[in-house]
């Protein structure tokens, strides 16, 4: 099959068929991460960068292992600490870097968008690793394998995603992914980061944590980042875990074999109670993990067989 | 002493709303008759306008040009050049430079700036506040004997209730009309798209439409303890316009303009991320956009303006967020405005009555008509030359244009300001 995209930049852009695709094909790399010499060489003699305007250790680390299992010569860079700091504008940057003839391009950036223009500037493969609070294509896919893989399928499910919808990108994605399969979605939180139009993208909006996890199949519990504090959004974690924290008895509520998501790194005890976040009966958030890896190389692979094509 | 006579005209005339065949004469500068069908013998100079439209020169309040302090944005020669390509006799510039223009002797630098290298007539505003920081108010006094036909801190929102207080009582008791910006700046403070679905897709932080009517409210309660002359600079949301009917019913001295972009666009535009179409405030829904044209048809929003805002391709080539605002817009005010004309929804009269008349009327000039006595401010233009738009044949120094690439109908052929005539196109 073919993948018709240059560019990995969003879920919007993306069919029903090339999310299976891109899974299909992941299946095949968690069988070989699993397995003692994990080395395959379809990205050999290629070139990959990571590029990360915004601090990361988890997704950056990702990236490089499912390049370097592929046989791509990949480099890191970190953004903070170069030409950003001495004034030199974004579009320099790619500009720069495209003149060393990378082939695949890892981008992550603190702004919605920034990506996107990145990915009109230069002639390699551009994965959006990350940009502002606009997408996270990786993750959502990642997050679709895991919950395919426990479920056994990826449509007609009850999911919930909970916490601070509104400035994540994880959520942007998963919702965009989650509704293309034909799922139904239900968001979570206080409506401070929940804004109501987001039931515009068909999903259900919940204020009430308890009626909201109602007979769902998957939990996806967001990050709340610290600056949302300061922001002014909730009056203090010690309330919002109280009404929004995911422990045992809110999950109660959920189907039995409901499974528990998180894209990481969590807050113990703020939207996610600790001893849950182990319990391997329910939580999936290891495996989330090694599927990120194994979905990382199989969209790299399919970005690489259109190299070399006319744009 | 000019004498010339425009014959087969079709004048547009917004004082009587009408759009006949006609001629008009001009003497020294000035309309000295008109008429309707054939034009009368006379020894003036003929200009044969062949059946094309014949309108007052359009007024365009809140021209940004940049003197002083980003001369390589654009100059006033540049811009001089634009508004004439663009139909525009007289520009009513903005004080929002750097540094702004808030004392007598940056406006006098200006004004003598704008003398020597603009063919069309400059009228500058002033800041409302020092620096337009919102904290005292400038020399409103003086600058009005320098030559200020309004006073305003642009896109700041005078966000300290007192000192906004003052100034309008202030500059009330100077007769100086005041032009603000409503909007509620906590909530639009950082923000670069309207909330809804689109912004929400996008992941662009987001001002509701609500912000708009908040500031608006705000600013008719000092006007109802103040009594000041106040023009609110864009009205572009729905939600505004039933407190801006109930204050014009009340009495108060308000109006309202809007930008052409708001008229001609919205948030859809900015498709993915595109930074041209980054304006402030940012382009509403389709909704608010034809709540706005009906504003304008009815008169309820008074003036259309291009918001003339020129940025280079630096500020403009970087993430949506992090971008600069604003587009140019003086060559493209008409063709744009003449998309709604083409729709059916604002006739010439109507456009011309936003575009030219009513803005004269708020800063109390003559221009603005074409009634006998007024200056032979006049565009000359083809509504039907239908053409691409290509930023790079602009006159402005910058080309940050949304419709570069679009189809446009409608030409400007020639302008005269006074009678002279200072551009034809070639």
């Amino acid at each position: 099959m073919r993948f018709a995209h240059r560019h990995l930049l969003g879920i919007e852009h993306l069919s029903q068929s090339d999310i299976t695709a891109i899974l299909d094909l992941a299946e095949k790399y968690v069988d070989l991460n699993r397995q003692s010499a994990k080395h395959s060489d379809v990205l050999a003699g290629l070139t990959q960068i990571n590029m990360f305007f915004e601090n990361s250790t988890r997704t950056q680390a990702s990236f490089e292992i499912a390049g370097k299992r592929l046989g791509a010569d990949v480099m890191n860079m970190a953004m903070q600490a170069s030409s950003i700091k001495k004034g030199e504008t974004l579009i320099d940057t790619a500009m720069t870097l495209n003149a060393m003839h990378p082939d695949l391009l890892v981008v992550r950036h603190p702004h919605s968008g920034a990506v996107d223009l990145l990915a009109q500037k230069v002639n390699c493969a551009v994965l959006n690793a990350g940009d502002g609070r606009h997408e996270h294509p990786t993750q959502a896919l990642l997050d679709a394998l895991t919950i395919r893989r426990a479920k056994g399928r990826l449509h007609r499910l009850n999911i919930a995603i909970c916490g601070d919808v509104a400035h994540s990108r994880v959520a942007r994605s998963n919702l965009i992914l989650l509704g293309k399969m034909e799922n139904r979605i239900r968001l979570i939180g206080p409506p401070t980061l929940v804004p109501s139009q987001f039931s515009e993208f068909g999903a259900e909006i919940y204020d009430d944590m308890n009626e909201g996890l109602k007979d769902v199949d998957v939990v996806m519990m967001l990050r709340l980042q610290k600056e949302r504090m300061d922001g002014g959004f909730i009056p203090s974690e010690r309330e919002y875990y109280h009404r929004y924290g995911l422990d045992a008895a809110k999950l109660a509520l959920a189907k039995p074999d409901a499974i528990v998501m998180h894209p990481g790194p969590m807050n113990r005890g703020v939207e996610i109670d600790g001893v849950l976040a182990d319990d391997i009966n329910r939580s999936v958030i290891q495996e989330q993990v090694e599927m990120g890896v194994a979905v990382r190389m199989a969209a790299m692979e399919l970005l690489a067989r259109n190299l070399g094509e006319a744009a | 002493m000019s004498n010339s006579i425009f014959t087969n005209a079709r004048l547009i005339d917004p004082e009587t709303g009408t759009d006949s065949i006609g001629w008009l004469h001009v003497v020294g500068g000035r309309i000295a008759a008109r008429g309707d069908g054939n034009a009368p013998t006379t020894d003036a100079q003929v200009i044969d306008c062949n059946g094309k439209c014949l309108a007052p020169g359009i007024v365009d309040i809140g021209v940004k040009v940049c003197e002083p302090g980003e001369r390589h944005k654009e100059s006033y020669k540049s811009a001089g050049l634009a508004a004439a390509a663009g139909g525009v006799t007289t520009i009513i510039t903005r004080p929002d430079t750097s540094p702004a223009i808030d004392t007598p002797e940056t406006l006098e630098f200006v004004t003598r700036r704008a003398q020597a290298d603009a063919p069309v007539n400059v009228l500058p505003m002033a800041a409302l506040t020092k620096g337009r920081e919102g904290r005292e108010m400038t020399e409103i006094g003086f600058l009005l004997d320098a030559g200020a036909v309004a006073f305003t801190d642009c896109d700041h929102v005078v966000a300290n209730t007192k000192v906004f207080s003052r100034a309008l009582t202030y500059a009330r008791s100077c007769g100086a009309l005041v032009i603000a910006h409503p909007q509620e700046p906590g909530l639009s403070a950082g923000t670069a798209a309207t909330s809804g679905k689109f912004a929400a897709l996008r992941g662009l932080p987001a001002v509701s439409a609500r912000a708009e009517r908040m500031g608006l409210d705000r600013d008719i309660a000092l006007l109802e303890m103040t009594g000041a002359a106040y023009h609110a600079d864009q009205i572009t949301t729905a939600r505004a316009l039933p407190a801006l009917e109930r204050a014009k019913g009340n009495g108060l001295d308000i109006t309202a303009g809007t930008s052409i972009h708001h008229l001609t666009l919205n948030e859809l535009d900015v498709a993915d991320y595109r930074t041209f179409f980054k304006v402030k405030p940012p382009l509403r829904s389709e909704d608010d956009r034809q709540a706005v044209i009906e504003a304008v048809r009815s008169g309820l929003i008074d003036t259309i303006s291009s918001m003339h805002t020129p940025q280079d391709e630096e500020s403009k080539r970087l993430p949506f967020e992090e971008a600069a605002s604003g587009a140019v817009a003086l060559e493209t005010l008409l063709p744009a405005a003449l998309r709604l004309y083409h729709s059916g929804q604002l006739d010439l009269p109507t456009l011309f009555r936003a575009m030219a008349l009513n803005p004269a009327k708020r800063l109390g000039l003559n221009s603005g008509r074409l009634s006998e006595g007024a200056p032979a401010d006049l565009v000359l233009f083809d509504p039907d030359v239908p053409f691409v738009l290509d930023r790079f044949t602009l006159k402005s120094k910058s080309q940050n244009t949304p419709f570069d690439g679009q189809r446009m109908q409608g030409k400007v052929t020639a302008t005269y300001v006074a009678g002279k005539e200072i551009y034809r196109r070639p």
